[in-house]
């Protein structure tokens, strides 16, 4: 047996939505980490409840890699409908697993890969008595079937369905038995088919698996946030359900039952956004979260904020566009738009957070950057990292943690002072002072999205307004280097030849560039992670002869933000895209680095 | 220029309330409305208002969207935090400031265009939340900054100054606030400040959402012959049904009242909200009679004025979303964080 197939395949599940496919696929990999062994989930799933075709990839990879392979490996086809192309699909070499209760001939149309047919739907049917049972545990059973075919430790798959199951005793033997039908099956059938196994390990200590919408909502706890308001949208709701979750378990008096909390549904983004600023305005922290059609609704409000300098802390967790787009497949595609939302000159900070550590780590720091600048922040996610699990280093957290609320004025504060004004910029560093409504008569001021001074009284003198709009540009330039640093990869050899890259993007490029450098090719790559760009961005560029910007979406809004935001020749940045909605595999990435250094060394 | 700072006149004996202020202490910046324009009168009926309940400027707060009546939030309270924000959407803004912070007074300015067109969604919004909060809606028919177009409360035939016809049935907040949960619910006219000071008062000490809706006519563009919100129209069809007024918890029911008219409401403060019944029969504690009332009043083209209905046993955002008693803004961080331990113990689940 090759080494080379032990701990290092990809696994894909075709499957049909609403049939409890979920579950069986998180079992699946779970089973795989207890076992020590890294993985990599990626759940491509339609846009509807129920009935339509959905996978799940899971990647086993002992170097732990994070992003897809471009391989797949073991089939396990459950959906009928999806056959033909999951077929097509399988790698050279690879396993197909189906359900033979109705034989598919057709299967056996490609010799280069073996089918393997398990009779899960007669086996779950003799069984089984009640309807929905059957259908539940056909999936159970492949995830007995599928561990039999690469040696998965049976103990561990019996202690995590107790786990799952503690609260549903009753389900804990059902689920027992369906693992059982299918395990026995392929051991007795299959046993030595599969060259692909897995082998225990203990390369997962430390890790957990969760996902980004999980992380930035627990984020948001222990930042300190008080309010959110949103309204539902794919895929951003479970990041407030995320919210709601550890705010009942950690935010509610045992004694009185009252919430240190406020969580508002509001009847569309508009409102979402309005209330956040009002929850801000009043000294409350607070975020809302949602996708991109979102943000379009959002951004009036959003250019209130930033004229007003209203802190504001925004979500974005990207699916591709334009308009409905297709909501369950991830991009990046809402760069440009969050870094100008709005009418009128404006320039917003953004946060791109790589994995769902960063989703934790960037939601503190939005809420602090929206406090200290009192300007809106978003944080740039997307569908990949805020919905799947990804196998990250467990969060740790600062007890010595302490918000930076800005640069608020309290009653003692005012006491001296001769008359308070909102937007004067007495400390050189463009961000004036604000006041809480309520605390002090003196701090009272008017706020207005119409032209104002920099005393914040009403104006339409072009000289007044201009005073305003020039501070709010510096004070958004003068962030550039309170944001979380830029991520330098350098090559094992000096390089004229660079990368830049941008969120979920990263675990693709690092595996490219790994392969590129086995073969003799070097890159030096830059991962940011803020806007406005420090100057250590502008300065990598001009280390380089030429620089890849890599990144998901069809207009290379990136490369559009560092042309605009560097000293940069356009020539020089060489844009590579992937836009299909799914997310992004190391395959496209080396193909695409190799195939441009090809056209430029023969150019 | 393009603001105005008003001078602050003060005369001898002139009147304080409880806190040593007088009435000028709760003004603004100088008006820029038109001279004339309703919206000017209700200002003054709100800085009464709140001189007469005898509360700290600085802890009311106004909230406006945008529009002539949204404008006039800078024109009283000149120490309070006031936010004029985008057109129709100050319900919202209101709404999350409320959260943040339920202790302070709110008081809500918008007009017919505002709440009725391009904020109807927020409105009604606002009204199902029962947001503490009351919101005048300061309605003349018509929108007076881009010069004289029909809003969405115009009424079917009334003309515009051009002598177009208005063909389109109008939209009416107090119906609405009733159809979509409003525990307090008046309307009003700013030509008579008698009746509209005490309902103000009554407003801002009921606990949730408080809907004036005031007759305001616009002396520029709504004012003609054919108008249904002119001075004169209004006059003519005016009817006062029932009178409120606010009885802080120290003070005894005026005896001047005809004890068989008054009705007093118990509000939270421990005060009381007296209505003097100007028709017999009729209890504003009856949704289904208040809106069987604006319907025969509407069949007869009466303007029927003053508190129509009050729930004051209703819960209020804050209540129904289980908040604790002290602010959202004063919670202490350290009352926030979880710790470290505790992060170590949630991720138990995730492996």
């Amino acid at each position: 047996m090759s080494d080379l197939l032990v701990n290092n395949f990809t696994i894909k599940v075709g499957n049909v939505n609403g049939t409890g496919s979920a579950s069986a696929n998180a079992l699946l990999m779970k089973i795989i980490f207890r076992m020590g062994v890294p993985v990599v989930g990626k759940n491509i799933f339609p846009s509807n409840i129920q009935g339509l075709p959905t996978w799940y990839e899971i990647r086993v990879t002992e170097k732990g890699y994070r992003g897809r392979s471009g391989d797949i490996d073991l089939m396990v086809a459950m959906n009928p409908e999806s056959y033909k192309r999951d077929l097509a699909e399988l790698s050279p070499g690879g396993i197909l697993l189906y359900d033979d209760t109705w034989p598919r001939p057709h299967f056996l149309t490609r010799t280069d890969i073996t089918v393997i047919g398990v009779p899960l739907a007669r086996m779950c049917n003799a069984a089984f008595k009640v309807a929905r049972s059957r259908i539940l545990m056909k999936n159970v059973a492949y995830v007995g079937a599928v561990a039999a075919l690469l040696d998965l430790d049976l103990d561990i798959i019996h202690t995590l369905l107790r786990e799952m199951f503690a609260s549903k005793p009753k389900l804990i033997d059902l689920n027992l038995q369906a693992i059982a039908l299918g395990y026995d099956y392929a051991k007795e059938n299959f046993g030595d088919v599969s060259k692909f196994k897995v082998k225990a390990r203990d390369l997962t200590k430390g890790k957990v698996m969760m996902d980004g919408n999980t992380t930035a909502g627990l984020g948001c706890v222990y930042g300190g946030a008080t309010f959110g308001a949103w309204y539902p949208i794919t895929p951003s709701t479970s990041l407030m359900d995320a919210f709601v979750k550890y705010c009942k378990q950690l935010r509610i008096n045992p004694d009185t039952g009252k919430h240190k909390y406020c969580i508002i549904q509001a009847e569309d983004e508009l409102a979402a956004a309005g209330m956040i600023i009002g929850a801000a305005w009043n000294g409350a922290r607070c975020f809302t979260p949602t996708s991109g059609p979102g943000i379009s609704l959002m951004s009036e409000f959003i250019g209130f904020a930033y004229y007003t300098e209203i802190p504001m802390v925004l979500f974005d967790i990207q699916r591709t566009g334009p308009s409905t787009g297709m909501p369950t497949r991830t991009q990046q595609c809402d760069i440009q738009l969050c870094a100008y939302a709005s009418h009128g000159d404006t320039a917003h900070i953004l946060l791109f957070p790589a994995d769902p550590s960063e989703c934790f780590d960037m939601a503190v720091n939005a809420l602090d950057l929206a406090e200290r600048f009192q300007t809106p922040v978003f944080v740039l996610s997307d569908i990949d990292i805020g919905m799947n699990d990804w196998m990250i280093d467990e969060l740790s957290w600062d007890d010595n943690y302490v918000p930076d609320r800005g640069k608020i004025l309290l009653p003692e504060d005012l006491e001296g002072m001769e008359k308070f004004h909102r937007y004067l910029d007495t400390d050189g560093d463009h961000i004036p002072y604000r006041t809480l409504p309520g605390t002090d008569p003196k701090g009272a001021y008017f706020t207005r999205g119409s032209g104002h001074n920099k005393f914040g009284g009403y104006t339409e003198d072009g000289a007044e307004y201009k005073e305003v709009v020039d501070r709010l540009v510096m004070k958004w330039a003068s962030a550039a280097d309170k944001l979380p640093a830029p991520v330098v990869r350098k090559a094992k050899k000096p390089t004229k030849n660079a990368i830049i890259s941008i969120g979920s993007c990263d675990g693709a490029v690092i595996e490219a560039r790994d392969k590129l450098g086995a073969d003799g090719v070097y890159l030096n790559y830059m991962r940011v992670r803020g806007f406005p760009f420090s100057s250590e961005v502008e300065a990598f560029i001009a280390e380089h002869d030429q620089v890849f910007v890599i990144e998901q979406n069809r207009d290379a809004q990136l490369r559009g933000l560092l042309l605009e935001h560097t000293n940069t020749p356009r020539e020089k940045l060489v844009p590579l895209l992937h836009y299909s909605g799914e997310p992004l595999d190391y395959k496209f990435v080396r193909g695409a680095l190799s195939e441009a250094l090809k056209i430029r060394k023969s150019a | 220029m393009t603001s105005f700072t008003k001078p602050l006149i003060r005369r001898r004996n002139e009147p304080t309330n409880e806190l040593g202020l007088v009435r000028a202490d709760y003004d603004g910046a100088m008006s820029t409305l038109c001279a004339g324009c309703g919206h000017d009168a209700v200002t003054a009926s709100m800085a009464r208002a709140f001189f007469e309940l005898s509360i700290e400027p600085h802890r009311a707060v106004k909230v406006s969207g945008i529009g002539c009546s949204s404008k006039t939030t800078a024109y009283f309270l000149r120490e309070s935090h006031g936010i004029n924000t985008v057109h129709g959407r100050m319900p919202s803004v209101a709404t999350g400031a409320i959260a943040a912070n339920h202790e302070l007074t709110y008081i809500g300015v918008s007009g017919d265009g505002d709440s009725l067109s391009i904020g109807l969604g927020q409105f009604v919004h606002a009204m199902r939340r029962n947001v503490n909060m009351l919101y005048m809606l300061e309605n003349n028919g018509v929108y007076g900054l881009t010069k004289g177009q029909f809003s969405a409360a115009a009424d079917m035939g009334s003309t515009a100054k051009k002598g177009a016809v208005n063909e389109l049935p109008p939209i009416d907040p107090v119906s609405l606030a009733l159809a979509v949960g409003a525990t307090f619910v008046a309307r009003a006219f700013s030509g008579d400040r008698e009746q509209l000071v005490p309902l103000i008062k009554a407003g801002l000490k009921h606990k949730g959402f408080g809907l004036i809706d005031v007759i305001s006519p616009c002396v520029s563009f709504n004012d003609h012959k054919g108008s249904t919100k002119s001075y004169e129209h209004t006059y003519k069809y005016y009817n006062p049904a029932v009178h409120a007024d606010y009885v802080p918890p120290s003070k005894q029911i005026k005896a001047a009242y005809d004890a068989g008219d008054i009705m007093p409401i118990e509000l939270h403060d421990g005060g009381q909200i007296t209505l003097r019944k100007l028709e017999n029969g009729y209890d504003p504690r009856d949704r289904a009679a208040a809106v069987n009332k604006l319907f025969e009043s509407g069949q007869s083209n009466e303007i029927i004025t003053g508190l129509l209905y009050i729930d004051e046993d209703h819960k209020d955002m804050h209540e129904m979303a289980r908040m604790e008693d002290r602010p959202l803004n004063e919670i202490p961080y350290a009352e926030l964080n979880p710790g470290a331990a505790k992060l170590k113990e949630l991720q138990k689940g995730f492996r």
